[in-house]
């Protein structure tokens, strides 16, 4: 006869199994393109804050004239309010600043789907998503 | 007699006159009050990149077409999706200048042509006459920089008032 504790072992397993991705994912924002990365790449290692500086410091000529980088609108340091090119103020992207700005994963999706054309001209990747997030997020 | 007269009436005229000036002053204050955007889903999609302007400044025809082509937003890619799209639409519409019971929308809206669709409240003829005194210099104020930069001289622009 099995022991009792022995029956939920296979199920215990894969409770590991499932959570620690997860777990080393571990900020829910980026966690969505951690997976999508994932699985296109089991030694997906994690984002770097470094690329995503780059990125959002980055001057690019693929998108609009007027929007060559993120810090166009968003400015040089993402723990200040940014302008857009209407003269609205816009919330500092980071989070220390901004705490609700990236609760709504669908609105976080909106607008890269929108400043990347802008600003590169075309979608932007998982990996510059996660790499973005976790520089801005982090500051 | 009739020289006794002349005093009463010429004080009385010089009272109308005033009231006159006195209730157009006031009018012309409450024409500067458009109500501002109170569906926090119109103003959240509506006011991230400008002020939520209010519906009150454009007839329906505007929104109309305003709405049915967001992803070429003054050549900017603005697009939501089709159920969050219809309910600004709707909105937008039922509160516009030309709606029912728009007062302050109706007088924005004289000298417009009724086939006209404009798709910018600045090319209003009566917005354009209201700012005609505004210099060339103070628009390329790196405050203003844009037209649509309401706040940058009408402090109270987001709660409505459009004063001088």
């Amino acid at each position: 006869m099995l022991n009792p504790l022995s029956q939920y072992m296979p199920a215990a397993l894969l409770g590991i199994l499932v959570v620690l991705p997860a777990q080393a994912a571990g900020d829910p924002v980026t966690a969505p393109y951690a997976a999508e990365l994932r699985a296109v790449d089991p030694g997906f290692s994690g984002f770097s804050t470094a690329q995503g500086q780059a990125l959002y410091r980055g001057r690019f000529t693929g998108g609009k004239p007027d929007t060559p980088s993120c810090t166009t609108c968003h400015g040089d340091n993402p723990r200040q309010p940014g302008r857009s090119l209407t003269g609205k103020a816009l919330a500092p992207m980071a989070s220390t600043a901004s705490p609700a700005r990236y609760a709504d994963p669908a609105k976080v999706e909106k607008w890269f789907g929108r400043n990347c054309r802008e600003v590169l001209g075309r979608e932007c990747t998982p990996r510059e998503k996660g790499d973005w997030l976790s520089y801005v997020r982090g500051q | 007699m009739i020289q006794r007269l002349v005093r009463p009436v010429l004080l009385l005229l010089a009272g109308v006159a005033f009231s006159l000036v006195l209730l157009n002053r006031v009018q012309a204050g409450g024409s500067h009050y458009f109500p501002p955007v109170a569906d926090p889903l119109v103003n959240a999609e509506c006011g991230s990149c400008h002020l939520a302007f209010s519906p009150a400044m454009l007839p329906a025809r505007s929104w109309q077409a305003l709405m049915g082509d967001l992803r070429n937003h003054f050549g900017d890619d603005a697009s939501v999706d089709p159920v969050t799209a219809e309910k600004i639409r709707r909105y937008l519409v039922a509160n516009a200048a030309d709606a029912r019971g728009q007062r302050q929308g109706e007088r924005l809206l004289r000298g417009l042509a009724p086939e006209r669709v404009p798709l910018r409240i600045t090319e209003l003829p009566k917005w354009v006459s209201e700012h005609r005194e505004l210099s060339a210099r103070s628009w390329r104020d790196p405050k203003v920089r844009s037209r649509a930069n309401c706040t940058a001289c009408h402090a109270d622009a987001a709660l409505g008032y459009y004063e001088d």
